[in-house]
């Protein structure tokens, strides 16, 4: 079983909901990432999402366009991220890290090249923003057998029809983002949440990853009642954007708002 | 209206992509965020009907007449065809037309797809503000809500335009990411769209992004083509020997190259943007010196180093500083049915200065980098071959940027 597979089973029976943990790479510089993964395990993540840095990510918010900055100034590239799951695998066997990013740094690398050294360095899955199903039989059958997953994207706007073909294609789990916008952009709305998932569940039995808008307890403990996973990511980097002149404090900064997560949604898992 | 223009050679089939997915060979395609996918299958499936649609074609070919001035006229350049001894030069002057270049062919189509779409607001990017004027004009004309994203960078260097698309009743929002010019431009105007899908349609003013914009673009271009096509029969009895465009995203190009795809006889130039010269790396010119990737929707050639992030660019003009390409043009380079040169900032200046002292037309400094090669190519030729300049906008607008270099301040 893969480490996505395995760790949502886990949660399952426990009768718990994942918390899911997005940081970009490199921010503020490649030394901070590891020992950042490391504490936000320890603090209670469950599953981390290392955003690749790309000089033009389309569908990010102020906060994560300039944790791509603050990253590529350290000069952080794809390669050097896949490094770092690397080094994170020699004390972490068992969470899932999911590479999140846009389709050209894979691109340039190459797949088969890139799907080679994903699967070695032990990621488990890829989310790659601006890359649908429609356009990804190349990259997915180069992954094939790699062990990575392919995560894609659901949206508000998507129809039932697009969702199980959407569905169809992912392994590992779906993501959905809650809201039409950027990241970082607004609360979600509960409400509509609840009724698109109820009919994205209908048509997959993928676990539902769902991020874009949560930004604290209360908002993550209302997501963590419709959803297999909770999604928490600008908020983080927000954390690592205060501090980022002083990087060795941030993962203890970070772990904070990350336990505190933790406790919210295993405290609305239990009311249910 | 064209059967009389037989040729010797054809290339049959070349004006049949992008296929059924959007791609141009291996190029193109629809590389989007989820969030956007099903504006652009609605997008897609309004096109195809009112493109069949005889009363939308019929509206659409009112507003160029009436509107934009169109035809735009194909004019015998003959001073400058003297002073070089070649080659005869024609320009096609998209000069001419309202708002006083090629991209209001675009806009004029568009808005005419955001009123049938039933979207009250439109957004777009714009470089040198040639399409963000475009689109600020049509949509006052149709009392849409407009904003357009423009690069602080250009704003600086092109701040007449953004003051007139102000005057249309349009907010122009300064971009400050990246490098603050066109690229980030359309960046954020991708961010505008995935979170006002609904009420709100995006006017890409260049034949690239997701597919279907490479080919609707194209579409609404390539009247300069039609004409031009029918002109230079009329005028010379023959088809022309070489096109000749500049290309940034590429529309002006795509627009005057597509109706003679299937025309082997003709050539076909499209000239990037060089800036300081290739060899210094400060240039924007993909098609010459970058490498295949995935950028703003679709696949091709970007200015990218070897991690896969985007570079920055340099030009003299604004609406020629882009790292990408249009997808097509991508594949017609591939397949060696358009060749792809490119044109240094201080030549495209001279080819200015020569013109307005020659002809008395004042070229944008986009189009002045295909004059600049015309001139150069039609050296080498003989007095019986026609070239055909794109001349795709008046110099206006670049005025202030043409003092500042000769060390002069107005206004």
């Amino acid at each position: 079983m893969s480490r996505i597979a395995e760790c949502f089973s886990r949660l399952k029976q426990g009768k718990r909901k994942a918390l899911v943990v997005f940081v970009t790479a490199g921010d503020p510089t490649r030394l901070v990432t590891v020992p950042l993964m490391h504490a936000m395990v320890a603090a209670g993540a469950d599953i981390i999402e290392l955003g690749v840095p790309f000089s033009d990510p389309e569908a990010e918010g102020p906060v994560i366009q300039a944790a791509c900055e603050r990253a590529l100034a350290d000069a952080t590239s794809l390669s050097d991220v896949i490094a770092m799951v690397a080094d994170f695998r020699k004390e972490d066997g068992r969470t899932p890290v999911i590479l999140m990013g846009y389709l050209n740094p894979i691109e340039v690398m190459g797949y088969a090249k890139f799907s080679e050294a994903a699967g070695t360095a032990g990621v488990d899955g890829i989310i790659t923003v601006n890359l649908p199903p429609e356009e990804a039989d190349s990259l997915s059958g180069a992954l094939r057998g790699s062990g990575v997953d392919c995560v894609y994207l659901l949206a508000p706007t998507t129809t039932l029809k697009r969702a199980r073909k959407i569905c169809a294609a992912s392994s590992g789990f779906v993501y959905y983002v809650s809201l039409k916008g950027v990241t970082g952009a607004a609360t979600l709305d509960v409400e509509s949440v609840a009724r698109k998932l109820e009919s994205f569940y209908s048509v997959s039995d993928l676990p539902i990853a769902v991020g874009f808008g949560i930004k604290d307890g209360p908002s993550a403990a209302a997501v963590a009642r419709l959803a297999d996973g909770v999604v928490v990511g600008s908020s983080l980097v927000e954390i690592v954007a205060g501090h980022r002149d002083q990087p060795d404090i941030i993962p203890d900064k970070v772990s904070r708002l990350v336990k505190s997560m933790r406790v919210a949604i295993d405290a609305a898992g239990q009311s249910t | 209206m064209h059967d009389k223009l037989t040729n010797a050679g054809s290339n049959e089939g070349l004006m049949e992509g992008p296929d059924a997915s959007g791609h141009f060979g291996v190029y193109g395609g629809r590389f989007v965020s989820e969030i956007l996918m099903t504006a652009l299958d609605e997008l897609e499936t309004t096109y195809a009907r009112l493109s069949a649609d005889k009363d939308f074609l019929e509206e659409l070919d009112k507003d160029l007449a009436h509107y934009v001035g169109r035809p735009s006229p194909l004019y015998y350049a003959e001073r400058l065809t003297n002073a070089i001894g070649g080659a005869q030069i024609f320009l096609k002057r998209e000069d001419l037309n309202h708002t006083g270049a090629h991209k209001i062919n675009n806009t004029v189509g568009q808005a005419l797809l955001a009123k049938h779409m039933n979207k009250p607001r439109i957004i777009a990017e714009t470089g040198a503000g040639q399409h963000g004027v475009a689109t600020a004009t049509v949509a006052a004309r149709l009392g849409l809500r407009c904003q357009v994203y423009m690069g602080t960078e250009d704003i600086k260097r092109q701040s007449l335009n953004a003051y007139r698309m102000k005057l249309l009743g349009a907010e122009v929002v300064p971009v400050t990411s990246g490098t603050r010019t066109l690229k980030d431009a359309m960046s954020e105007a991708m961010r505008d769209w995935v979170t006002n899908v609904d009420d709100t349609h995006y006017i890409i003013g260049t034949v690239a992004g997701p597919h279907p914009y490479p080919k609707l673009v194209r579409d609404f271009q390539s009247v300069i083509g039609r004409e031009a096509k029918q002109q230079c029969y009329d005028m010379t009895g023959a088809l022309p020997d070489v096109l000749i465009a500049c290309v940034g995203g590429g529309s002006n190009a795509m627009g005057l190259f597509y109706p003679f795809l299937n025309d082997s006889s003709v050539r076909m130039i499209g000239v990037e943007a060089a800036g300081t010269g290739l060899e210094t790396g400060q240039h924007a010119a993909p098609l010459n010196r970058g490498s295949v990737g995935v950028l703003h929707g679709n696949r091709t050639y970007l200015m990218e180093d070897e991690h896969g992030q985007i570079m920055d660019t340099h030009s003299i003009s604004a609406g020629l500083d882009y790292p990408g390409v249009g997808p097509e043009h991508a594949w017609l380079k591939d397949i060696k049915r358009a060749e792809y040169v490119a044109i240094d900032d201080e030549q495209a200046l001279a080819s200015f200065r020569q013109l307005n002292l020659l002809e008395g037309i004042m070229p944008a400094l986009e189009s002045s980098h295909a004059l600049a090669y015309a001139t150069k190519l039609a050296e080498g030729m003989t007095g019986q071959e026609i070239i055909i300049v794109n001349l795709s906008g008046r110099g206006d607008k670049d005025i202030q940027t043409i003092a500042t270099i000769d060390g002069i301040t107005i206004g």
